[in-house]
């Protein structure tokens, strides 16, 4: 697979490393009520779609940049890449 | 029919004429005691076992498409009981007493060979470890026991023993483990299954599950609806897509796995061997082929097909091992598609919907397990409480902290 870095143009899949779902962005809130529950099902349950899939990869054999990488799990097709700062910063994080 | 050496000369003398079809066809009734979704390996040992030792009637197995046309169909083949963990260790060996007794329990012929399986460890930290768990498999009651570099030597000659960076310095064996012929495994549950009254349906996508006050009625498929008293789910790679039916997300995520086989060899490897220095595990088919296997791919993916980066991996794991087998031409290569739990281990349990079951997260080990997890699965079904020795596979373990991480690598399916 290929996949187009933002920044660095095309790159090998082999340059980064896969953490999983981009929803794992969403850290609950320690402190709200129902924080328990809430770390359970951050920490453990996945979505695990068959088909269009946002995802976290790290390019760590590169700029160590992370991105948000928009792929098909049916068809391995990229169809959209991200860095996850921006993605981070349109939900409202480190302004 | 009862299959045997005498039926194999009476119908050789005949013409081979009498033989009748392996399991029947039929259409699906309107409904059943017992319904369990996914015609592989563990469905079918579950609806065997559920007939055969729970004496259960009116079971279905509904398949969306051929049965064992799944994980049972794509595997490495390998079967063995060298787990750690006391969660996973009585489990495992329980499988394994049942695959010694499997063909003459079944009466097929499903090429059971405890041929050995050898775990080599190249750094004295690993021998330990290896120690370790050798000394938790005996105490489960199985068969372990540790091997010098000589006695490595003396079985396989080839290896490359005096590697600069992983010299080879010994290893764990298990003799009684050993490979299976995977898919007579499901043909054999499906034979056996339809002799004892079983419905095994194929062809028949199970596209909704319905539920009524927190109960299950039915499953709605492909071939209409079909009443249920209890569904069982055990559906490997596709196990959320099923879960999602009912709004249940699972602690777990679908990769996928490659296997390869090599041209057909002379006889080279007699038992299974892991590397220790890379994730790379070898047996040779009776036909000659080297069976083959390494890491998943490591992402998300519902493909049945991987990518080169892995193929190049395990080839490297090979070529350190024995270098010998760069001479060898890779006839296939394959995908299926995994469902890798949060912890490593899988989950028997029941869900919150009364009547709904779910059996999955097998990540890639699903295959030795087959016999323990039907019948495990079916005396849930049947008594709805854990079988004695799968009593830790439960949804509420990630809650509770009571995880059963074999590697020890936390909350990230592709890494264990």
């Amino acid at each position: 697979m290929i996949i187009n870095h933002p920044l660095l143009g095309p790159r090998d899949a082999q340059e980064f490393v896969y953490l999983g779902d981009a929803a794992l962005m969403a850290r609950p809130d320690g402190l709200a009520p129902g924080a328990q529950d809430a770390f359970h099902d951050y920490l453990y349950l996945r979505d695990n779609p068959a088909g269009e899939h946002r995802e976290l990869w790290y390019h760590e054999q590169g700029d160590r940049s992370w991105l948000v990488v928009t792929r098909n799990t049916v068809t391995h097709e990229i169809s959209r890449v991200e860095l996850a700062r921006d993605v981070a910063r349109s939900m409202g994080r480190s302004k | 029919m009862r299959y045997s050496g005498f039926r194999v000369i009476r119908e050789a003398l005949g013409g081979h004429k009498g033989w009748t079809p392996t399991w029947r066809s039929p259409e699906p009734q309107a409904s059943y005691d017992y319904v369990i979704v996914g015609g592989g390996g563990h469905g079918l040992a579950t609806a065997y076992y559920l007939a055969k030792e729970f004496r259960q009637a009116r079971i279905a197995v509904l398949e969306k498409g051929w049965l064992g046309g799944g994980n049972v169909g794509r595997n490495t083949t390998i079967i063995r009981s060298n787990y750690l963990l006391d969660g996973n260790e009585p489990f495992y060996e329980f499988s394994l007493k049942l695959w010694e007794g499997l063909e003459q329990d079944f009466n097929y012929n499903a090429m059971v060979s405890q041929r050995g399986i050898m775990n080599l460890y190249h750094t004295d930290a690993q021998r330990d470890a290896y120690t370790r768990r050798g000394n938790a498999m005996i105490l489960h009651g199985a068969d372990a026991e540790m091997l010098t570099r000589d006695q490595v030597r003396e079985i396989y000659p080839f290896l490359n023993f005096d590697n600069a960076r992983f010299p080879i310095k010994g290893a764990l064996a298990q003799r009684r483990g050993g490979t299976v012929r995977h898919d007579a495994v499901a043909w054999g549950y499906a034979r056996g299954a339809d002799q004892r009254g079983v419905d095994l349906i194929q062809n028949c996508e199970v596209t909704g599950i319905r539920t009524e006050n927190g109960r299950v009625l039915g499953v709605e498929t492909s071939r209409g609806y079909i009443g249920a008293k209890k569904v069982g789910v055990a559906v490997a790679g596709s196990s959320s897509k099923v879960m999602a039916q009912v709004h249940m997300r699972l602690p777990m995520e679908s990769h996928v796995l490659q296997a390869f086989v090599s041209e057909g060899l002379k006889p080279l490897i007699d038992g299974v061997m892991t590397y220790g220095a890379g994730h790379f595990y070898v047996s040779q088919s009776d036909k000659g082929g080297l069976v083959f296997g390494g890491d998943i791919d490591g992402y998300n993916s519902y493909a049945q097909r991987g990518n080169l980066p892995v193929i190049e991996d395990v080839a490297e794991g090979g070529m350190s091992l024995m270098p010998m087998i760069g001479r060898a031409r890779l006839l296939r290569t394959w995908g299926g598609i995994m469902d890798m739990s949060m912890d490593g281990s899988p989950i028997i349990d029941r869900t919150d919907i009364e009547g709904l079951y779910f059996n999955g997260g097998w990540c890639y080990g699903g295959f030795k397990a087959t016999p323990a997890s039907g019948w495990c699965f079916a005396h849930l079904l049947a008594t709805d409480t854990p079988h004695p020795t799968a009593t830790a596979y439960r949804f509420d373990r990630f809650r509770k902290g009571l995880m059963i991480d074999e590697k020890g690598q936390g909350a990230q399916p592709n890494l264990h």
